[in-house]
């Protein structure tokens, strides 16, 4: 369950921003989690009130945006999806597809009052 | 005062009768409060600015703004890391992160790993478990010096605790540092924690296709260290077949097939040791 230490930076990240701007409380954090990123996005929706509470963001909401898996293979010579991490190409099945997106993990923006 | 961070917490002692690398972090605070399942302290009847705009009556008005952050969810975790690169290259300290599922012989790997390099390289070690401090004592009968972190119940070492810990155990200019990472072949995966190299140990009791059940920390790895070949005889385990599945994972992955029982392979492992930290030597000496 490392999603808890991820979950402790994203509450982290927010607090520190709310600060900053002089906000009195977190209602909304929007992150990107890619679809093969090494990241359970339930997980990270299940921590996250336990770990925000007593913060500046007790309360807030979670919305998890999945970014889709694409990879390179330099054997179609093209971007391919990829819809697991380190699967084959789907248009010609080898094993050399290259990751181009999809392992983003990332607090984009935040909702403050 | 902590200097690594300035939390002020920071203990962690090489007394081996003592429990070492009680660091009251701030994550501790954390997990006593994760499964705590009491009664929730909202009051119900208070007003609630956080649900909504909650207040804001004028059309067109909330009391909420949004503001853009962008920042990488682990970016703590790595720029502690790149404080202990940092840290580790000022001493020439090269510095190995072992990552494996329990049970694969790491700390029987290590202590052997010592012992051969004695004599050629000074070994300092840095334990990661979730609690008592057996592994840092069966290092130390070795004669190296090592420390033990407890995470508690944390599933992995972080670039934090193991800065914490680098300070404490000071290892001397120009040695080799094995940090051995809690067993548990997915969550150290993404934590970097200042190391040279990740080095991945799988054992030939667990099953072929480990690196494509698990393909995060066999990707993040440099050298696959396959272990227990003492008992190959007894099992059907395919070696071939293992190694292919991890290069499928991470086509750069180096493999060496290993027992630290016999032995068998050691010398190889130790080479490659040596060859690393020369190599990494260079690299920092140029840059």
């Amino acid at each position: 369950m490392h999603e808890m230490s991820l979950t402790e930076s994203i509450v982290d990240i927010a607090v520190e921003a709310a600060r900053k701007e002089g906000a009195e409380r977190v209602t909304r954090v929007v992150v990107d989690v890619g679809a093969l990123s090494h990241v359970e996005p339930e997980a990270l929706e299940f921590c996250f009130a336990a770990v925000s509470r007593g913060t500046l963001a007790e309360g807030a909401r979670l919305e998890i945006a999945r970014l889709p898996g694409a990879g390179w293979c330099p054997d179609c010579g093209k971007t391919v999806a990829l819809a697991e991490r380190f699967a084959a190409c789907p248009e010609c099945g080898g094993f050399r597809v290259q990751m181009t997106a999809g392992d983003e993990l990332k607090v984009r923006e935040m909702e403050i009052a | 005062m902590c200097s690594v961070c300035g939390c002020g917490e920071a203990q962690v002692v090489l007394d081996k009768d003592k429990p070492v690398a009680e660091h009251a972090h701030p994550h501790d605070h954390v997990h006593d409060h994760s499964h705590d399942h009491g009664p929730h302290h909202h009051d119900e009847g208070a007003i609630d600015y956080g649900r909504g705009p909650a207040g804001a009556h004028a059309p067109g008005v909330s009391q909420e703004r949004m503001v853009a952050i962008e920042r990488d969810i682990l970016s703590k975790n790595d720029a502690y890391a790149r404080e202990n690169r940092r840290a580790l290259a000022a001493k020439g300290v090269f510095a190995l992160n072992f990552v494996s599922s329990p049970g694969s012989g790491k700390t029987a790997l290590l202590a052997r790993t010592i012992v051969a390099l004695k004599g050629r390289l000074a070994v300092s070690v840095i334990e990661g478990d979730q609690q008592t401090s057996n592994d840092a004592e069966r290092i130390r009968a070795t004669g190296a010096p090592a420390i033990q972190i407890n995470t508690g119940k944390g599933c992995h070492l972080d670039a934090h605790m193991v800065g914490h810990a680098i300070e404490t155990l000071d290892p001397e200019p120009n040695s080799t540092l094995f940090i051995e990472n809690v067993g548990n072949l997915v969550c150290p995966a993404g934590f970097d924690l200042g190391e040279a190299h990740k080095v991945v140990v799988l054992s030939v009791t667990e099953g072929e296709d480990k690196p494509l059940k698990y393909p995060d920390m066999f990707a993040a790895a440099d050298l696959l260290l396959l272990n227990k070949s003492d008992l190959l005889p007894h099992l059907d385990f395919d070696v071939g077949l293992c190694l292919a599945n991890a290069l499928r994972i991470n086509p750069h992955l180096q493999t060496l097939v290993v027992s630290a029982k016999t032995g068998e392979g050691l010398a190889a492992f130790v080479a490659w040791i040596e060859a690393s930290a020369a190599r990494r030597a260079a690299a920092l000496a140029k840059a």
